[in-house]
């Protein structure tokens, strides 16, 4: 009985999903004659058209929202790189007296580097100018609104292309305090950094991204420089003026015969491992978008610091019989570097190749290199910086493929695997360019700055540290 | 009066401080300290710079006791701290002449 009452249900159901729209349809069929009138059916296209351009506009707002999203946690993720990660990267390796004075270096470049943009170098970086230098139409952020930019990124916000580039800014300079930690004077270094940013950050970084940039692939450079997250322009140009910073110093005192061992290799740790997360930011965000391009810069980036970490460790474990952790996270740190101009070119298999080449390559450099050359790069910002820029850079040039980013035009070859022999000549002369200009430029900079007011603190403070004598405290306060 | 300073290993704190509570050692006073006596130091390598770090953190622990306990607290301590191997530590013992209760000004023995 119950089982027919269910068939009965069932069937009418059927009649009712079947039946209503073959009704419907004769509705609308009966309908069709009546509209043949040309009106209504020119209301009927408009409405079409109005839809068409309102699903657009939905698109593209859908688009902005889910790129800029991205966008904004990568501009927070490369300040992190900054402060704490850099801070506490370079804080763990001076001598304790030294540890706040290493992080405030650091701290002051995301205060003062930040004004500076505001006021004149994201013009001079971005702004429309020569092929080496941006004008000065966005000073005071003139003109930098909340309208995209198509020439640099078409779905965000210019301010937020804008705040996401600052970041690189910041880190930047603050890498090459590094070289010359545990000796400068703060308020020298306030000027020094002043000034590098202006004439050698600025420069470099609108040859290389900026519209009508020299080395610009993507909008026109007259030598393309494939550099997708600041290869040269981050890394090279901050780890060579950091070689020459160190050598201009001098030599810390007591250097080399006194030990100087990292007062604390754990706060170095923790500092290397915000740099590893944070660089995800630095490098899938140098896609400028949240689409298949930032993916395989992320996992390209991954890749790279961890084959470089092995490729360290694995070098000092067979000439030195351990494997440190100072030498662990230092490995993934020029690993970063070096797969930083690649990422968003290359294979996740080539960024294992460059992260391994890289880990190996700047151990030689910090532990080899250095000690036959004698000069006192203190936290070895060249050996991993300036080192691994240029190493990445080139290797750029070698594994860039183009089907990972056809920058070059779809097809192309773009890498020397590919076949592309000239690519690796523009990585060189970007390179070349990058290294000019950073030991030209830092050299006068010092030069100026260490005639009116000196750069080294004296004798005295040195010992007494900079946190004493530079800053009036002390980063550990046994008695309380 | 003597004061006994004992020079330990600092993972045998601990067992020391228990078995001189035991032997009815009330005060203590513990300093971390760094040093070495014939014990050899060892190499620390960062970014390949060799440093031979040969002074090693150390516990030196301070006790003033009664004359008729010195031996008792020695054999206590040498009981807890003893490794057997090289670097276990030293013991000092010395007279003290006088000792002063801050709080009330008693002097002497009583003082301890």
């Amino acid at each position: 009985m119950r089982v027919a009452v269910v068939k009965v249900f069932l069937a009418l159901l059927l009649m009712l999903g079947v039946g209503g729209p073959v009704l419907a349809g004769q509705k609308a069929l009966a309908q069709s004659p009546v509209a043949t009138s040309s009106a209504p059916q020119a209301d009927r296209l408009a409405t079409l058209e109005k839809q068409t351009a309102d699903n657009a506009t939905a698109i593209a707002a859908a688009q902005t929202s889910g790129d800029n999203a991205w966008m904004l946690v990568s501009a927070a993720l490369v300040l992190m790189m900054s402060g704490p990660g850099l801070a506490l990267f370079y804080g763990g390796l001076v001598r304790k007296k030294n540890v706040l004075g290493t992080m405030m270096q650091t701290f002051a470049m995301m205060a003062m580097v930040t004004v500076l943009w505001a006021l004149v170098t994201y013009s001079l970086a971005f702004g429309e100018g020569n092929a080496f230098i941006g004008g000065f139409q966005n000073v005071f952020l003139h003109g930098v609104g909340l309208v995209p930019d198509p020439k640099y990124a078409a779905t965000i916000p210019l301010q937020t292309f804008m705040v996401y580039q600052l970041m690189f800014a910041i880190i930047t300079p603050a890498l090459i305090t590094g070289a010359f930690a545990e000796r400068m004077k703060f308020s020298s270094m306030l000027v020094f950094m002043f000034l590098w940013t202006i004439f050698i950050y600025s420069p470099m970084a609108h040859m290389v991204w900026g519209k009508g940039g020299l080395l610009n692939a993507a909008l026109g450079g007259r030598i393309p420089c494939l550099d997708f997250a600041g290869g040269t322009v981050v890394h090279v140009t901050s780890g060579v003026s950091a070689l020459v910073t160190a050598i201009y110093l001098g030599k810390r005192i007591g250097y080399p015969k006194e030990p100087m061992p990292p007062h604390s290799v754990v706060l170095s740790f923790i500092g290397a491992c915000l740099l590893w997360v944070g660089w995800f930011g630095f490098n899938a965000g140098s896609a400028l978008s949240a689409g298949t391009l930032a993916t395989s810069a992320f996992v390209a980036t991954h890749f790279g610091a961890a084959a470089a970490a092995i490729g360290w460790s694995a070098a000092e474990w067979m000439r030195q019989g351990k494997a440190s952790a100072l030498g662990a996270i230092s490995g993934a740190v020029a690993g970063l570097v070096a797969i930083t101009p690649a990422a968003g070119f290359v294979t996740p298999m080539s960024a294992l190749w460059i992260g391994l080449v890289a880990g190996v390559f700047c151990y030689l450099m910090v532990v080899k290199v250095k000690a036959w050359f004698g000069y006192d790069d203190s936290l070895d910002a060249f050996g991993v910086h300036g080192a691994g820029g240029t190493l990445g850079a080139i290797l750029t040039g070698i594994f860039a493929n183009s089907a990972i980013n056809p920058i070059l035009g779809a097809g192309k070859p773009t890498g020397l695997l590919e076949g592309n022999w000239h690519q690796l000549l523009n990585q060189f002369a970007g390179v070349a360019i990058a290294w000019t200009i950073s030991i030209a430029g830092t050299l006068i900079i010092l030069f100026v700055v260490d005639k009116t007011m000196g750069l080294r603190v004296s004798e005295d403070d040195e010992r007494d540290g900079l946190d004493l004598s530079q800053h009036g405290e002390e980063g550990y306060d046994w008695a309380h | 009066m003597q004061k006994i300073e004992a020079v330990i290993q600092p993972s045998k704190l601990d067992s020391v401080k228990d078995a001189l509570v035991e032997i009815g050692v009330d005060g203590m006073t513990i300093l971390e300290a760094r040093g070495h006596g014939r014990q050899k130091g060892h190499t620390e390598v960062y970014r390949g710079r060799e440093y031979s770090v040969d002074l090693l953190p150390k516990v030196k622990l301070e006790i003033v006791v009664t004359d008729d306990m010195v031996d008792r607290a020695v054999n206590a301590i040498i009981a807890a701290a003893r490794t057997g191997t090289i670097g276990d530590g030293k013991i000092f013992i010395s007279k003290i002449d006088e000792a002063i209760r801050i709080r009330n000004d008693e002097r002497g023995e009583i003082a301890l």
